[in-house]
Protein backbone atom coordinates (compact mmCIF):
# COMPACT_ATOMS: atom_id res chain seq x y z
CA UNK A 1 0.00 0.00 0.00
CA UNK A 2 1.27 3.47 -0.88
CA UNK A 3 1.80 5.79 2.09
CA UNK A 4 -0.55 8.76 1.87
CA UNK A 5 2.02 11.38 2.99
CA UNK A 6 4.52 10.15 0.41
CA UNK A 7 1.78 10.15 -2.22
CA UNK A 8 0.90 13.81 -1.65
CA UNK A 9 4.57 14.85 -1.59
CA UNK A 10 5.01 13.08 -4.93
CA UNK A 11 1.84 14.60 -6.45
CA UNK A 12 2.75 18.15 -5.40
CA UNK A 13 6.48 17.76 -6.12
CA UNK A 14 5.94 16.16 -9.50
CA UNK A 15 3.33 18.79 -10.38
CA UNK A 16 5.66 21.65 -9.44
CA UNK A 17 8.69 20.02 -11.08
CA UNK A 18 6.83 19.26 -14.31
CA UNK A 19 5.57 22.84 -14.47
CA UNK A 20 9.12 24.12 -13.88
CA UNK A 21 10.38 22.00 -16.79
CA UNK A 22 7.60 23.26 -19.06
CA UNK A 23 8.01 26.88 -17.98
CA UNK A 24 11.84 26.80 -18.02
CA UNK A 25 12.67 28.18 -21.44
CA UNK A 26 9.34 29.77 -22.28
CA UNK A 27 9.17 31.69 -19.01
CA UNK A 28 12.68 32.38 -17.84
CA UNK A 29 15.43 31.64 -20.31
CA UNK A 30 13.69 33.36 -23.21
CA UNK A 31 14.98 33.18 -26.75
CA UNK A 32 18.54 32.05 -26.11
CA UNK A 33 19.07 28.66 -27.78
CA UNK A 34 20.07 25.54 -25.80
CA UNK A 35 23.60 24.22 -26.23
CA UNK A 36 23.59 21.48 -28.85
CA UNK A 37 25.01 18.83 -26.48
CA UNK A 38 22.14 19.36 -24.02
CA UNK A 39 19.52 18.98 -26.78
CA UNK A 40 21.30 15.87 -28.02
CA UNK A 41 20.97 14.21 -24.61
CA UNK A 42 17.37 15.39 -24.10
CA UNK A 43 16.35 13.70 -27.36
CA UNK A 44 16.96 10.31 -25.74
CA UNK A 45 15.25 10.78 -22.35
CA UNK A 46 12.14 8.75 -23.23
CA UNK A 47 14.00 5.75 -24.69
CA UNK A 48 16.54 5.95 -21.84
CA UNK A 49 14.11 5.91 -18.89
CA UNK A 50 11.05 3.91 -19.95
CA UNK A 51 12.71 0.67 -21.21
CA UNK A 52 14.75 0.39 -17.99
CA UNK A 53 11.63 0.96 -15.92
CA UNK A 54 9.64 -1.87 -17.50
CA UNK A 55 12.38 -4.44 -18.25
CA UNK A 56 12.25 -5.94 -14.72
CA UNK A 57 8.42 -5.86 -14.78
CA UNK A 58 8.42 -7.87 -18.01
CA UNK A 59 11.07 -10.43 -16.92
CA UNK A 60 10.18 -10.74 -13.24
CA UNK A 61 6.47 -9.82 -12.78
CA UNK A 62 5.36 -9.43 -9.16
CA UNK A 63 2.00 -11.07 -9.98
CA UNK A 64 3.79 -14.42 -10.56
CA UNK A 65 6.12 -14.02 -7.58
CA UNK A 66 8.99 -12.82 -9.79
CA UNK A 67 9.00 -15.92 -12.02
CA UNK A 68 9.19 -15.27 -15.80
CA UNK A 69 5.71 -15.83 -17.23
CA UNK A 70 5.12 -17.01 -20.84
CA UNK A 71 1.86 -15.05 -21.21
CA UNK A 72 3.44 -11.75 -20.13
CA UNK A 73 6.62 -12.33 -22.17
CA UNK A 74 4.53 -13.05 -25.28
CA UNK A 75 2.36 -9.99 -24.67
CA UNK A 76 5.46 -7.79 -24.34
CA UNK A 77 6.96 -9.16 -27.57
CA UNK A 78 3.71 -8.68 -29.50
CA UNK A 79 3.28 -5.11 -28.20
CA UNK A 80 6.80 -4.22 -29.28
CA UNK A 81 6.42 -5.84 -32.72
CA UNK A 82 3.04 -4.22 -33.45
CA UNK A 83 4.38 -0.88 -32.22
CA UNK A 84 7.47 -1.03 -34.41
CA UNK A 85 5.60 -2.14 -37.54
CA UNK A 86 2.51 0.10 -37.26
CA UNK A 87 4.08 3.07 -35.35
CA UNK A 88 0.67 3.28 -33.70
CA UNK A 89 0.50 3.37 -29.88
CA UNK A 90 -3.13 2.27 -29.63
CA UNK A 91 -2.69 -0.64 -32.08
CA UNK A 92 0.30 -1.82 -30.03
CA UNK A 93 -1.67 -1.65 -26.74
CA UNK A 94 -4.56 -3.62 -28.25
CA UNK A 95 -2.18 -6.17 -29.80
CA UNK A 96 -0.44 -6.66 -26.46
CA UNK A 97 -3.73 -7.01 -24.56
CA UNK A 98 -5.07 -9.58 -27.04
CA UNK A 99 -1.80 -11.56 -26.81
CA UNK A 100 -1.87 -11.43 -22.98
CA UNK A 101 -5.46 -12.62 -22.64
CA UNK A 102 -5.07 -15.14 -25.48
CA UNK A 103 -2.01 -16.71 -23.85
CA UNK A 104 -3.59 -16.74 -20.39
CA UNK A 105 -6.63 -18.48 -21.88
CA UNK A 106 -4.49 -21.06 -23.70
CA UNK A 107 -2.29 -21.81 -20.67
CA UNK A 108 -5.04 -22.05 -18.04
CA UNK B 1 -8.86 41.43 -39.17
CA UNK B 2 -6.86 39.98 -36.31
CA UNK B 3 -9.76 38.60 -34.25
CA UNK B 4 -11.30 36.70 -37.16
CA UNK B 5 -7.99 35.12 -38.13
CA UNK B 6 -7.30 34.18 -34.51
CA UNK B 7 -10.64 32.47 -34.42
CA UNK B 8 -9.86 30.40 -37.51
CA UNK B 9 -6.42 29.57 -36.08
CA UNK B 10 -8.13 28.36 -32.87
CA UNK B 11 -10.45 26.06 -34.79
CA UNK B 12 -7.61 24.78 -36.96
CA UNK B 13 -5.77 23.88 -33.73
CA UNK B 14 -8.91 22.22 -32.37
CA UNK B 15 -9.25 20.14 -35.53
CA UNK B 16 -5.58 19.11 -35.45
CA UNK B 17 -5.72 18.20 -31.76
CA UNK B 18 -8.98 16.23 -31.93
CA UNK B 19 -7.57 12.94 -33.35
CA UNK B 20 -5.40 12.61 -30.21
CA UNK B 21 -8.58 11.90 -28.26
CA UNK B 22 -8.16 8.33 -29.51
CA UNK B 23 -4.81 8.09 -27.69
CA UNK B 24 -5.53 10.25 -24.64
CA UNK B 25 -8.90 8.61 -23.91
CA UNK B 26 -7.80 5.00 -23.30
CA UNK B 27 -4.48 6.12 -21.78
CA UNK B 28 -6.26 8.28 -19.17
CA UNK B 29 -8.79 5.55 -18.37
CA UNK B 30 -5.86 3.19 -17.87
CA UNK B 31 -4.19 5.63 -15.47
CA UNK B 32 -7.39 5.93 -13.45
CA UNK B 33 -7.63 2.14 -13.29
CA UNK B 34 -3.96 1.57 -12.38
CA UNK B 35 -4.01 4.31 -9.73
CA UNK B 36 -7.14 2.85 -8.16
CA UNK B 37 -5.59 -0.65 -8.22
CA UNK B 38 -2.57 0.85 -6.40
CA UNK B 39 -4.91 2.04 -3.61
CA UNK B 40 -5.38 5.72 -4.51
CA UNK B 41 -8.82 7.22 -3.88
CA UNK B 42 -10.65 9.42 -6.41
CA UNK B 43 -9.34 12.70 -4.97
CA UNK B 44 -5.73 11.49 -5.05
CA UNK B 45 -6.09 10.09 -8.57
CA UNK B 46 -7.68 13.29 -9.89
CA UNK B 47 -5.08 15.47 -8.13
CA UNK B 48 -2.39 13.45 -9.91
CA UNK B 49 -3.87 14.02 -13.38
CA UNK B 50 -4.67 17.70 -12.77
CA UNK B 51 -1.38 18.70 -11.10
CA UNK B 52 1.00 16.64 -13.23
CA UNK B 53 -0.91 16.27 -16.54
CA UNK B 54 1.73 13.92 -18.02
CA UNK B 55 0.72 10.27 -18.40
CA UNK B 56 4.10 8.55 -18.63
CA UNK B 57 5.49 10.36 -15.55
CA UNK B 58 2.30 9.56 -13.60
CA UNK B 59 2.56 5.84 -14.42
CA UNK B 60 6.27 5.89 -13.49
CA UNK B 61 5.58 7.49 -10.10
CA UNK B 62 2.79 5.01 -9.28
CA UNK B 63 4.95 2.03 -10.24
CA UNK B 64 7.93 3.20 -8.14
CA UNK B 65 5.76 3.97 -5.11
CA UNK B 66 4.33 0.46 -5.35
CA UNK B 67 7.92 -0.83 -5.37
CA UNK B 68 8.38 1.18 -2.13
CA UNK B 69 11.08 3.41 -3.60
CA UNK B 70 12.06 6.45 -1.46
CA UNK B 71 10.24 9.71 -2.26
CA UNK B 72 13.32 11.42 -3.70
CA UNK B 73 13.95 8.55 -6.12
CA UNK B 74 10.30 8.58 -7.21
CA UNK B 75 10.48 12.32 -7.91
CA UNK B 76 13.86 12.18 -9.67
CA UNK B 77 12.88 9.29 -11.94
CA UNK B 78 9.42 10.62 -12.85
CA UNK B 79 10.90 14.06 -13.56
CA UNK B 80 13.53 12.41 -15.75
CA UNK B 81 10.65 10.97 -17.79
CA UNK B 82 9.37 14.54 -18.13
CA UNK B 83 12.70 16.09 -19.16
CA UNK B 84 11.38 16.16 -22.72
CA UNK B 85 8.98 18.91 -21.57
CA UNK B 86 12.01 21.22 -21.22
CA UNK B 87 12.84 20.43 -24.84
CA UNK B 88 9.26 21.31 -25.88
CA UNK B 89 9.49 24.53 -23.88
CA UNK B 90 12.71 25.45 -25.69
CA UNK B 91 11.16 24.62 -29.07
CA UNK B 92 8.02 26.74 -28.48
CA UNK B 93 9.92 29.76 -27.11
CA UNK B 94 10.85 31.35 -30.46
CA UNK B 95 7.13 31.34 -31.41
CA UNK B 96 5.34 32.10 -28.16
CA UNK B 97 8.13 33.68 -26.05
CA UNK B 98 6.87 37.25 -26.50
CA UNK B 99 3.42 36.56 -25.01
CA UNK B 100 2.60 38.14 -21.61
CA UNK B 101 3.89 36.24 -18.58
CA UNK B 102 0.48 34.93 -17.44
CA UNK B 103 -0.20 33.56 -20.91
CA UNK B 104 3.23 31.91 -20.99
CA UNK B 105 2.43 30.31 -17.62
CA UNK B 106 -0.85 28.92 -19.03
CA UNK B 107 0.94 27.69 -22.16
CA UNK B 108 3.58 26.01 -19.96
CA UNK B 109 0.94 24.17 -17.90
CA UNK B 110 -0.73 22.87 -21.08
CA UNK B 111 2.52 21.88 -22.83
CA UNK B 112 1.98 18.15 -23.37
CA UNK B 113 3.18 15.76 -26.09
CA UNK B 114 0.13 16.40 -28.27
CA UNK B 115 -0.14 20.20 -28.03
CA UNK B 116 3.61 20.52 -28.61
CA UNK B 117 3.64 18.15 -31.57
CA UNK B 118 0.87 19.81 -33.59
CA UNK B 119 1.96 23.37 -32.69
CA UNK B 120 5.62 22.83 -33.59
CA UNK B 121 4.57 21.34 -36.94
CA UNK B 122 2.08 24.15 -37.64
CA UNK B 123 4.40 27.06 -36.66
CA UNK B 124 7.07 25.58 -38.91
CA UNK B 125 4.60 25.69 -41.83
CA UNK B 126 3.25 29.19 -41.12
CA UNK B 127 6.09 31.27 -39.64
CA UNK B 128 4.34 34.49 -40.74
CA UNK B 129 1.42 33.95 -38.33
CA UNK B 130 0.99 36.68 -35.70
CA UNK B 131 1.58 35.95 -32.02
CA UNK B 132 -2.18 35.97 -31.30
CA UNK B 133 -2.81 33.48 -34.12
CA UNK B 134 -0.13 31.15 -32.77
CA UNK B 135 -1.49 31.38 -29.22
CA UNK B 136 -5.04 30.77 -30.49
CA UNK B 137 -3.85 27.71 -32.42
CA UNK B 138 -2.02 26.31 -29.36
CA UNK B 139 -5.09 26.62 -27.12
CA UNK B 140 -7.24 25.24 -29.92
CA UNK B 141 -5.10 22.09 -29.90
CA UNK B 142 -5.24 21.94 -26.07
CA UNK B 143 -9.05 22.18 -25.92
CA UNK B 144 -10.01 18.64 -27.01
CA UNK B 145 -6.98 16.99 -25.34
CA UNK B 146 -6.41 18.29 -21.81
CA UNK B 147 -9.96 18.56 -20.32
CA UNK B 148 -10.55 15.04 -21.67
CA UNK B 149 -7.49 13.85 -19.72
CA UNK B 150 -9.26 14.77 -16.45
CA UNK B 151 -12.58 13.25 -17.53
CA UNK B 152 -11.17 9.89 -18.62
CA UNK B 153 -8.98 9.65 -15.48
CA UNK B 154 -12.16 10.00 -13.45
CA UNK B 155 -13.93 7.33 -15.52
CA UNK B 156 -10.99 4.95 -15.06
CA UNK B 157 -10.85 5.58 -11.33
CA UNK B 158 -14.53 4.64 -11.05
CA UNK B 159 -14.24 1.61 -13.33
CA UNK B 160 -11.00 0.45 -11.67
CA UNK B 161 -12.64 -0.71 -8.46
CA UNK B 162 -14.88 -3.03 -10.48
CA UNK B 163 -12.14 -4.93 -12.35
CA UNK B 164 -11.18 -8.36 -10.88
CA UNK B 165 -7.52 -9.55 -10.62
CA UNK B 166 -7.99 -12.19 -13.36
CA UNK B 167 -7.63 -9.37 -15.87
CA UNK B 168 -3.88 -9.14 -15.07
CA UNK B 169 -3.98 -5.35 -14.87
CA UNK B 170 -0.51 -5.47 -13.31
CA UNK B 171 0.66 -5.75 -16.90
CA UNK B 172 -1.17 -2.63 -18.13
CA UNK B 173 1.85 -0.42 -17.35
CA UNK B 174 4.46 -2.55 -19.18
CA UNK B 175 2.22 -2.89 -22.25
CA UNK B 176 1.42 0.83 -22.36
CA UNK B 177 5.08 1.81 -22.03
CA UNK B 178 6.21 -0.72 -24.65
CA UNK B 179 3.57 0.71 -26.98
CA UNK B 180 4.96 4.22 -26.38
CA UNK B 181 8.60 3.15 -26.81
CA UNK B 182 8.22 1.05 -29.98
CA UNK B 183 7.36 3.91 -32.38
CA UNK B 184 10.25 5.95 -30.91
CA UNK B 185 12.81 3.37 -32.07
CA UNK B 186 13.22 5.06 -35.44
CA UNK B 187 17.00 5.58 -35.57
CA UNK B 188 20.04 3.49 -34.61
CA UNK B 189 20.94 5.79 -31.66
CA UNK B 190 17.39 5.40 -30.28
CA UNK B 191 17.67 1.60 -30.53
CA UNK B 192 21.10 1.63 -28.85
CA UNK B 193 19.87 3.91 -26.05
CA UNK B 194 16.89 1.61 -25.48
CA UNK B 195 19.07 -1.52 -25.37
CA UNK B 196 21.53 0.17 -22.97
CA UNK B 197 18.66 1.18 -20.70
CA UNK B 198 17.34 -2.41 -20.52
CA UNK B 199 20.77 -4.03 -19.97
CA UNK B 200 21.88 -1.52 -17.31
CA UNK B 201 18.51 -1.56 -15.50
CA UNK B 202 18.58 -5.36 -15.27
CA UNK B 203 22.23 -5.54 -14.22
CA UNK B 204 21.83 -2.77 -11.62
CA UNK B 205 18.48 -4.08 -10.31
CA UNK B 206 20.29 -5.01 -7.07
CA UNK B 207 21.22 -1.37 -6.28
CA UNK B 208 19.05 -0.12 -3.37
CA UNK B 209 16.40 2.66 -3.60
CA UNK B 210 15.75 1.93 -7.31
CA UNK B 211 18.89 3.97 -8.05
CA UNK B 212 19.73 1.37 -10.71
CA UNK B 213 17.09 2.89 -13.00
CA UNK B 214 18.62 6.36 -12.75
CA UNK B 215 22.07 4.90 -13.52
CA UNK B 216 20.57 3.07 -16.52
CA UNK B 217 18.78 6.20 -17.77
CA UNK B 218 21.91 8.38 -17.57
CA UNK B 219 24.01 5.72 -19.29
CA UNK B 220 21.42 5.24 -22.02
CA UNK B 221 21.15 8.99 -22.71
CA UNK B 222 24.94 9.20 -23.06
CA UNK B 223 25.02 6.18 -25.40
CA UNK B 224 22.24 7.67 -27.56
CA UNK B 225 23.91 11.09 -27.76
CA UNK B 226 27.36 9.61 -28.49
CA UNK B 227 25.98 7.28 -31.18
CA UNK B 228 24.22 10.22 -32.84
CA UNK B 229 27.44 12.22 -32.79
CA UNK B 230 29.49 9.38 -34.28
CA UNK B 231 26.93 8.70 -37.02
CA UNK B 232 26.72 12.37 -38.02
CA UNK B 233 30.54 12.60 -38.18
CA UNK B 234 30.67 9.56 -40.45
CA UNK B 235 28.02 10.97 -42.81
CA UNK B 236 29.72 14.38 -43.09
CA UNK B 237 32.46 14.55 -45.79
Amino acid sequence: MIDSTQLWIVILGLGAGSFALRFSFLGIIGKRPLPEWVLRHLRYTAVAVLPGLIAPLVLWPAATGGEPDPARLTAAAVTLLVGITTRNVLAAIFGGAIALYGMMYLIS
Amino acid sequence: MASASSKSAYWKGFKDGAPFLLVVGPFGVLFGVVATEAGLNITETMAFSIMVIAGAAQFTAIQLMQDEAPTLIVLATALAVNLRMAMYSAALTPHLGSAPLWQRACIAYFTVDQSYAVSAAQFEKTPDWTLSQKIAYFFGAVTPVCPMWYVVTWIGAYAGTAIPPEFALDFAIPITFLAIIAPLLRTLPHVLACATSVILALSFAWVPYNLGLLIAALGAMMVGAQAELMLSRRIKP
